[in-house]
């Protein structure tokens, strides 16, 4: 049984930097087992978590100068919260690995606290039945624990409850500007390359002229919808994020038109103008509802209920504004 | 509730339903509840705030009399949008829903 250090290194954090930026975040694991933090005996707490180490690391920093177990489930490098969803984080899992490790032997209490936010794959009742530990439900936040521990175990309300403030909204960024990306940017090589085919100019000039505001008018709307739109949630218009990505995409669009329209010297037409006012939109409705998932509060019900309606309108939008846009370039 | 402002997700999906008749007041689902949805009076836990519902199916899950039921699932369009495509697992994040809901399973 290993000993964990409750500060974290040099490696440790740039594994954590790395993996925000999407960089090995699949294989982003501890070994899953038992753990001690500092001296702990048959008195201390047992506190469980998921084997990402991002997951991991933050409980392990939260737990400076206090004597704890740690039970880690083996929930293939995959957060609590999402892996209790999945249920490998899970009633079945957490029983195992109790017995595995012989915590009955380690402990004389018969508690384990298990993060709330892994309510959703344990059913404490039946943990209770199988392993003969009752299950305290822990903070929310692991920064909250030293707090819970001090308070007996008790959560307040305001450790119970899940929020979503700028700070934990702007670490989501990277990685959504990173996904967004890795289809954006072969698409925009192709509007590039596309844009040479049309126009009264041979393929060169064409592509000097208006590949490179296609390429910035198309990251317009991925900035819109990866960035703006998460940054600015609570204050953008609506409850769906189609919407509000929508709203940001209409916010962008003119910015964008500004540059072109002076950039172009004036040459910039009608139709490239309502092209952009169709396809930042739309762009940005499309990733801004991709944030449903890293959000903390979407339903699924509510999710199909917004796409059922928006991906419609997006498709649409896209299909009309990449017309009016080569339409536009034959100009 | 409680003076700070909260942002809600869609109104009046959410299929959480509480049968009040079986609670027995044990104050489970509001222990695990991450957006404070249930309240508890005289003995009983009743719904609050069914727009903050994000069907995580902690609730249901920890309620031992089995009074809650709630479609669970995960509110991630990604995952959605492949399951709609027919492709499974592999919504690129570690997010899925338990088998049985659609995406992901």
């Amino acid at each position: 049984m290993a000993q964990v250090a409750t500060e974290l290194g040099r490696r440790d954090r740039w594994g954590a930097i790395a993996v925000r930026f999407g960089v090995g975040r699949m294989r982003y694991t501890v070994e899953p087992g038992l753990y001690a933090v500092g001296f702990p005996d048959d008195d201390s707490p047992v506190l469980v978590t998921a084997n990402y180490k991002l997951s991991f690391d933050h409980l392990r920093a939260a737990l400076t100068g206090q004597n704890i177990w740690i039970v880690v489930l083996d929930t293939e490098g995959i957060n609590v919260w999402c892996a209790a969803g999945k249920g490998t984080f899970g009633t079945a899992a957490l029983c195992a690995q109790v017995e595995t490790h012989k915590v009955a032997q380690l402990v004389r209490h018969r508690r384990l606290v298990v993060p709330q936010l892994g309510a959703p794959g344990i059913a404490a009742h039946a943990v209770k039945k199988k392993s003969g530990f009752a299950v305290v439900y822990g903070p929310v936040m692991a920064r909250d624990i030293p707090d819970f521990l001090r308070n007996g175990m008790k959560t307040t309300r305001e450790m119970r409850r899940k929020t979503f403030p700028l700070a934990e909204r702007v670490v989501l960024l990277p990685l959504e500007f990173v996904i967004a990306g890795k289809w954006a940017l072969p698409l925009t090589l192709v509007m590039y390359g596309l844009s040479g085919f049309f126009g009264p100019a041979p393929f060169g000039e064409n592509v000097g002229l208006h590949g490179g505001w296609a390429v910035a008018g198309l990251w317009s709307g991925v900035i819109a919808g990866t960035i703006i739109t998460p940054v600015f949630l609570p204050v953008l218009p609506g409850r769906a994020f189609s919407l509000k990505g929508g709203v940001a995409g209409f916010l962008t669009a003119p910015i964008f038109l500004v540059f072109l329209y002076s950039g172009q010297g004036g040459t910039g037409n009608v139709f490239a103008g309502l092209s952009w006012l169709l396809l930042i939109p739309a762009i940005a409705s499309f990733l801004g509802m991709e944030f449903t998932g890293a959000s903390t509060y979407t339903s699924l019900s509510g999710v199909k209920k917004e796409m059922r309606l928006a991906v419609p309108l997006q498709f649409a939008a896209v299909v009309c504004g990449l017309l009016l846009l080569i339409w536009s370039w034959r100009l | 509730m409680g003076g700070t402002k909260r942002v809600l997700y869609l109104k009046g999906v959410a299929t959480l339903r509480l049968e009040q008749e079986f609670c027995v007041g044990c104050g489970m689902c509001l222990a695990v509840c991450p957006q404070e949805v249930f309240a508890m009076a005289e003995g009983k836990a009743f719904i609050v705030e069914p727009d903050a519902c994000m069907e995580c199916s902690a609730c249901m899950m920890n309620c031992p009399v089995d009074a809650i039921r709630v479609q669970s699932g995960v509110g991630c369009a990604h995952a959605v949008l492949h399951s709609m495509l027919g492709r499974s697992g592999k919504a690129g994040c570690s997010a899925a829903e338990k088998p049985g809901n659609g995406a992901c399973s």
